[in-house]
C-alpha cells in the first residue's frame, strides 16, 4: 500500500515543482534553465511516443525523426503559407493558430507513419532498424532539396504560433504550453499502455507466435502502434518548431533518431517516464559537458556505456534501485 | 459417424530435399483423441505447424469441420477453433501466469482495439482467466510470474492458454515432454477430464500417456502416416513395432 502512495506523491510534487520552475529561474537569475526545460519536455515527449513501439512493442525505429521532423515542417509550412498569403497547393490556406497547427502535425505524421509503418512492418529484426533508417534519410534528402520551404537552411519561423488569449512570444508562456501538452501527452499514454491495446502490444514483444497462436493478427496492431508513436514525435516536432522558431532538415537526420534512441536507452526503456528522464538527462549533459568540451560526446558515450553496462535499465531503474522501490 | 472437425488431405512439405511430411492423411472426430506417434524427426511438430498456418504447406488441404483452411492465416484458424500448445513453451514471461491466460480471453473476445480503459481492472477478464487456470490447477499461482513457473506448471499454463481460446481442437506437442512421473499423471488426469468438451492431435512420445488417453493413433515416420488405428491394434502392428516401438519385446 505504501508503494501505491509513492507514486502519485512522487508525481504531483515533480508536475508542482515544474510548474514552479520558470518563477525559481528567473528569481534565481538562471532564465537559461526555463529554455532547458522547455527542450526536456519537447524530447521528452518524442522520446516517449519512440519508447511506445521500441520499449512496449519491441519494434526498434530507427527513423523516428522523421515524424519529429515532420511535425516541425507542418508547422513552419503552414507558417510559411500564412505570411506569404498564398494557399498551399492552391486551396489549404496557410495559418499561425496553434489550434489548427498541432492537430495538422500530429495527423500528417501519423499518415505518414501508417504509410513508413505499413511498409517497414513487414520486416522485422535489423531489416526493419534499416528500413525504418532508410525512410528517415529519405524524407532527410527531400526536405534538403525543398528550395521552397528553405532546402539546407530551413524554414524560420518568425513568430510562434498563436494560441486565443495567450502571448506567445514570451518564453515562459511556451514553457507552459509545452508542459500542459506534455502532462496531457503523458497521461494518455499511461491509459494506453494499460488499455487492451497496450496488452497485446506488450505481449507481441515478449512472444510474437504466442499471440499468434492465440489468434491476434499481428501486423495491424503493431501498425496502430507505429501511427500512434509517430503522431506523438509529430506533436513533439511541432512543439519544437515553435519553440526554436524554426524548423530544418537537421530535425529529420538520422543523428536525430539517434539521440531520441540514446533518451529511451537512458532513462529505462519500456517505462512511462523512463524515456523524459533520458532527456532531462541527455539535455542536461550536452549542455554541462558542451560547456567543457567542444568534443562532449565522448563524455556522453561514457556515461552511456556506463548506464548500459551496469544499472539493468537506466537512470529510472536506477533511481528505483536507490530509494528502494521496486519496479 | 459425424463429420470430421479435422480432416488432413495429402499434405505434404518439402524443406529443399528433405520430405518433412509425406502424403498424410489425418481426422480426428468430434469428442475423439487421436494420438500422434513417431520416432524424434517424424515431421510431428512440423505437422502441427502446418495446420496451425504457421507453415505452408507445398501440397493438400487441411479443413476445419468440412471448410477449407488453406490460404488462411493463424489468428483465422484460431477463430474457427484451432488451438495448440507448444513442446517448447512459448509463453509471455514477463506476465503473471494470470495475464498469459486474460490476454487468450481478451483476443477471443476480439475488442483489442481499445486504447482508454485499464484491462487489469476488467474483472470479467480475470475471473474468466482465474477459471481457465483452475480448469489446469494451476489457481493457486495466478500472480506469479511466468519465469518463476517449474517446467511442469509451464506445460500446465500452455495448455490453460490454449482452453482459454476457447477451442473445438487442441494440437497438442509433446505436453508431456519433460515432466516427472508425478506430473505426467497429473496432465494425463487433466487431459481425460477435458476430453467431453474438446477433441484432441495429441503428439506425444510418452507411450503411458498415448495409450491411457487415445481412441485412435497414427504413426508418423519420415514424414509418412504407417498406420492408424486403435490402440491395441497399433500395440500389435509388426511394422510399427519395427519403425518404432523397436523389436524387443517391452512395450511400455
Amino acid at each position: 500500500m505504501e508503494t501505491s502512495l509513492k507514486r502519485p506523491v512522487l508525481l504531483a510534487s515533480v508536475v508542482i515543482a515544474l510548474i514552479a520552475l520558470p518563477l525559481v529561474a528567473d528569481a534565481t537569475g538562471y532564465t537559461a534553465l526555463t529554455s532547458l526545460a522547455t527542450r526536456v519536455l519537447i524530447y521528452g515527449i518524442a522520446a516517449a511516443s519512440l519508447n511506445f513501439v521500441l520499449g512496449y512493442g519491441g519494434m526498434v525505429s530507427f527513423g523516428h525523426a522523421a515524424f519529429f521532423g515532420i511535425g516541425g515542417y507542418v508547422v513552419g509550412i503552414l507558417y510559411q503559407h500564412y505570411t506569404l498569403g498564398e494557399p498551399l497547393l492552391g486551396f489549404i490556406p496557410g495559418t499561425n493558430q496553434m489550434l489548427i497547427t498541432l492537430p495538422a502535425a500530429i495527423v500528417i505524421s501519423g499518415l505518414m507513419a501508417a504509410l513508413i509503418g505499413a511498409l517497414s512492418l513487414r520486416t522485422g529484426g535489423v531489416q526493419f532498424i534499416m528500413i525504418t533508417l532508410a525512410f528517415a534519410q529519405m524524407l532527410f534528402f527531400l526536405f534538403v532539396s525543398l528550395k521552397t520551404y528553405g532546402g539546407d537552411d530551413g524554414l524560420i519561423i518568425r513568430r510562434a504560433n498563436e494560441l486565443p488569449g495567450l502571448n506567445m512570444r514570451d518564453k515562459q508562456t511556451v514553457y507552459y504550453v509545452c508542459l500542459a501538452v506534455a502532462v496531457l501527452f503523458f497521461f494518455m499514454l499511461w491509459r494506453l499502455v494499460n488499455s487492451r491495446f497496450g496488452n497485446v502490444i506488450v505481449g507481441l514483444r515478449q512472444s510474437e507466435r504466442r499471440i499468434a497462436a492465440i489468434g491476434l493478427p499481428a501486423y495491424r496492431y503493431k501498425l496502430m502502434a507505429f501511427v500512434i508513436s509517430g503522431m506523438g514525435c509529430g506533436l513533439a516536432g511541432a512543439l519544437m518548431a515553435n519553440f526554436l522558431r524554426f524548423a530544418s532538415p537537421d530535425m529529420l537526420h538520422w543523428t536525430k533518431s539517434g539521440e531520441l534512441m540514446v533518451m529511451v536507452i537512458l532513462g529505462g526503456v519500456g517505462t512511462l517516464f523512463g524515456p523524459l528522464i533520458g532527456a532531462a538527462v541527455f539535455i542536461v549533459l550536452e549542455t554541462l559537458l558542451a560547456s567543457w568540451t567542444e568534443n562532449w560526446q565522448l563524455g556522453l558515450g561514457l556515461i552511456l556505456l556506463f548506464v548500459v553496462l551496469y544499472t539493468q535499465g537506466g537512470v529510472q531503474a536506477l533511481g528505483a534501485r536507490l530509494f528502494g522501490r521496486r519496479a | 459417424m459425424s463429420q470430421p472437425i479435422l480432416n488432413v488431405r495429402g499434405l505434404v512439405k518439402r524443406f529443399g530435399g528433405l520430405l518433412a511430411t509425406d502424403h498424410v492423411d489425418i481426422t480426428v472426430n468430434p469428442g475423439e483423441i487421436h494420438a500422434l506417434i513417431g520416432p524424434n524427426g517424424a515431421g510431428k511438430t512440423t505437422l502441427i505447424s502446418q495446420l496451425m498456418g504457421e507453415l505452408k504447406p507445398n501440397e493438400g488441404t487441411v479443413e476445419i469441420d468440412g471448410r477449407s483452411v488453406d490460404g488462411l492465416p493463424t489468428a483465422k484458424r484460431v477463430g474457427l477453433g484451432l488451438a495448440r500448445t507448444f513442446q517448447i513453451t512459448c509463453l509471455l514471461p514477463d506476465y503473471t501466469v494470470r495475464d498469459n491466460v486474460a490476454i487468450a480471453v481478451q483476443i477471443r473476445q476480439g475488442h483489442s482495439f481499445r486504447f482508454w480503459s485499464a484491462v487489469r481492472r476488467e474483472k470479467a477478464l480475470a475471473e474468466e482467466a482465474t477459471h481457465f487456470l483452475a480448469t489446469v490447477g494451476l489457481e493457486g499461482r495466478a500472480d506469479d510470474l511466468v519465469a518463476n513457473l517449474s517446467h511442469g506448471e509451464q506445460k500446465q499454463l500452455e495448455l490453460a492458454v490454449a482452453l482459454a481460446t476457447k477451442p473445438r481442437l487442441l494440437l497438442l506437442d509433446e505436453p508431456m515432454a519433460g515432466l516427472g512421473h508425478v506430473e505426467s499423471q497429473q496432465m494425463i488426469e487433466i487431459l481425460r477430464e477435458l476430453k467431453s468438451q474438446v477433441a484432441m492431435l495429441l503428439v506425444e512420445h510418452d507411450m503411458e500417456a498415448v495409450f491411457a488417453l487415445a481412441d485412435r493413433v497414427s504413426v508418423l515416420v519420415y514424414g509418412r502416416v504407417i498406420a492408424t488405428g486403435s490402440v491395441d491394434e497399433i500395440r500389435d502392428n509388426p511394422e510399427v513395432r519395427t519403425a518404432y516401438l523397436g523389436e524387443g519385446d517391452e512395450l511400455c
